[in-house]
């Protein structure tokens, strides 16, 4: 990704290599939906057309769509532009990394403790509370949920160690 | 026509039911919630809240979410016109003059005008509904395979067309969404396709998982991207400024009557409220006396949009409900709503199911009337809100979005695509992928390739059965037209401009 500086100072990746970027990974989304097509059968079958054929024509126009705006952008569009700061970047991924790992850890703390850990986090982190005001929040939210979707609403969410050794 | 009055009296009381009306109350409060935070928007602020209904019988089931659309419909103008950051799109063009007022110290006058505005639009476009609905309902009746097909290409079409996106990126959105919608079982010959050996892809990608990542993760990133300052006006509304207001609101009937005509055409087809609301914007600007004062806080700047964009949301629900073929992003939550509660979205809904149907249309205008009057008097309640920082909001957002994905098939699995949606969310939008298109081609994905998998069949592979009768090639002539719009637009000016371009040289 070419790297560029706006007139502001700030740096960060350009527009451009990002367009080229997202039309790349669409393009191989669109191989990917082609070549799984193809194992389907993309022709006439006995009873019409086959499972691959919608699919193989959908990819296909995903395909050449993004042939062109990829050749739109190579074409037209300076390479100047920001995408964003990599300051602002920063606070993307400030926010996808313990997402990712709170979704990481659903499956085995339950989603009350992971949600806790994460409300905990953000707000520590980003907001600076002390640590009584992070805690009251993080613990009351959860039980909050807890209440309307397990008792009220009867809608079971997934639970891990510690529900269990309550009883739930 | 009397049968659909006695219809729709019927619906009234099935809303008036105090089990129903109070779910309605508690919709529109948290309608409103969802439309003043940023990060939550009304399709995926109904995407989370729908596991809270599973519960529920269909009717009060839909009278809450819609109840929900209308509240965050009328929610995105507070944080507007007070802070300048639009709660939804389709609230952007309120924020050209409406915080301009808010500065003035006519804050209250700018949420009058903007909630009654909203309030006409979303009233004209429910009695649109009302009459037109049944009609469309009964007529396609009688759709055949190839009708139906037509419908979604005549849809699928007029997003290309209308989208001020380039039409490239438009439809390697959409038919992106076709390929996603097509992962898992295949409905007709039940083979497995795309799952490459997985067994996570076996249920294929469930659009409400598309939804609450696409615009829910997706939005928190940009928010959290731009860095949030809420500084914004203070919140009051007292009735004496209300009632001034609704005095000078009469005078501009006829602004009213055009954003609402704009606002509805744009809702059925599925160009949504936020292309309607800049549309009316612009129009009114160029037709006003007072056009050149637009952007510092003129009434009518407020006024044109926010009818335009209730009577767009409102009345994107018509083929919905009608036809089964969504509007709108937040109008296909509605209709996955219907696909859990065991309803078949489709003109059929109208025969089988006229308890739904009329409820909720009858809902639509009491939700209407109790919202108009909830946002009138809690303003400063919900303008509160806001000032709750983002890093309390941000988490708890994101767990309820959690909830919600793992909620549509009870499996952990969904959550982690929600948040790869999410992040091919927040790239999309930043690169002018139109995201609704996309969404929408998830949902009807099955139904499209079903009935265009049928019509094939029927006509052994020949796609002349897409013109084999008249209202068959109308619709499909029409969805041509719609995606080459532009270009017989821009073909049409610049052969009038040749036209008048070659008197004077003669």
């Amino acid at each position: 990704m070419s790297e560029s500086v706006n007139e502001a100072g700030g740096a960060g990746p350009s527009h451009r290599g990002v367009e080229i970027g997202v039309a790349v990974a669409m393009a191989i989304l669109a191989l990917i939906g082609i070549y799984g097509s193809l194992q389907n059968g993309v022709g006439w079958g006995p009873d019409g057309p086959r499972a691959g054929f919608f699919p193989f024509y959908v990819a296909l126009i995903v395909l050449i769509s993004c042939v062109v705006n990829l050749a739109t952008v190579v074409r037209r569009m300076d390479g100047t532009k920001l995408f964003a700061e990599w300051g602002q970047l920063r606070q993307v991924f400030s926010v996808i990394v313990p997402t990712a790992i709170y979704v990481g850890l659903v499956p085995y703390t339950g989603i009350y403790v992971a949600s806790a850990l994460l409300i905990a986090v953000f707000m520590r982190w980003f907001g600076r509370y002390s640590w009584l005001v992070v805690a009251l929040i993080a613990i009351l939210v959860p039980i909050l949920t807890f209440l309307t979707f397990e008792i009220w609403f009867l809608v079971p969410l997934p639970k891990g160690p510690l529900e269990n050794w309550l009883g739930y | 026509m009397l049968q659909d009055i006695a219809n729709l009296f019927h619906g009234f009381a099935v809303v008036a039911q105090p089990f129903n009306f109070l779910l309605m109350v508690v919709g529109i409060v948290l309608g409103v919630i969802v439309g003043v935070l940023p990060g939550l928007g009304g399709a995926n602020g109904i995407a989370i809240l729908l596991p809270l209904t599973f519960s529920m019988s269909p009717t009060s089931a839909i009278i809450m979410l819609s109840c929900i659309y209308w509240g965050a419909l009328f929610g995105g103008a507070i944080t507007s016109i007070l802070f300048n950051i639009p709660g939804e799109p389709w609230s952007v063009a309120t924020t050209f003059d409406g915080y301009p007022m808010g500065q003035k110290g006519k804050a209250g006058e700018a949420l009058t005008a903007a909630f009654t505005s909203s309030f006409v639009g979303a009233l004209f476009a429910v009695i649109v509904i009302t009459l037109v609905a049944p009609l469309v309902a009964n007529f396609a009746l009688r759709f055949g395979p190839p009708e139906i097909f037509s419908v979604y290409f005549l849809a699928f079409c007029s997003f290309v067309g209308l989208s001020k996106e380039p039409p490239f990126k438009t439809i390697a959105s959409m038919m992106l969404g076709f390929g996603l919608g097509a992962v898992g079982l295949d409905q007709v010959t039940g083979q497995l396709r795309m799952t490459f050996g997985f067994p996570e892809m076996l249920n294929g990608f469930d659009f409400l998982i598309a939804v609450i990542g696409l615009f829910g993760i997706g939005e928190i990133l940009l928010t959290m991207e731009e860095g949030l300052s809420f500084r914004g006006t203070a919140a009051k509304l007292n009735p004496k400024v209300v009632f001034q207001t609704w005095k000078i609101l009469p005078k501009f009937w006829l602004l009213s009557l055009r954003s609402c005509l704009i606002g509805c055409w744009m809702g059925i087809s599925p160009a949504g409220a936020t292309p309607a609301s800049f549309m009316s914007y612009g129009i009114a600007k160029r037709i006003s006396k007072r056009g050149h004062l637009f952007g510092t806080g003129e009434i009518e700047g407020v006024v044109a949009p926010e009818t335009a964009a209730h009577a767009a949301g409102t009345s994107a629900l018509l083929p919905m409900i009608s036809l089964g073929v969504p509007g709108s992003p937040t109008a296909a939550v509605l209709l996955g709503g219907l696909l859990i509660w065991g309803l078949q979205p489709g003109p059929l809904l109208f025969v089988e199911q006229k308890d739904f149907v009329w409820g909720l249309i009858a809902s639509m205008y009491m939700g209407n009337i109790v919202g108009l009057l909830i946002v009138l008097t809690c303003v400063p309640l919900f303008a509160s809100i806001l000032k709750i920082p983002f890093s309390v909001i941000a988490p708890i957002i994101m767990v309820f979005c959690a909830i919600g994905a793992y909620t549509v098939h009870n499996n952990t699995f969904d959550v982690v695509m929600m948040v790869v949606f999410g992040i091919a969310g927040y790239f999309m939008k930043k690169t002018n992928y139109p995201l609704a298109p996309m969404v929408l081609a998830i949902v009807l994905g099955d139904k499209a390739e079903e009935a265009f998998r049928q019509s094939l069949l029927a006509s052994q592979g020949s796609l002349s059965v897409f013109w084999s009768n008249g209202l068959v090639s109308t619709i499909m002539t029409l969805g041509l037209i719609a995606l080459f719009w532009s270009q017989i637009q821009s073909g049409w000016n610049r052969l009038r401009a040749a036209h008048k371009g070659l008197r004077p040289a003669e």
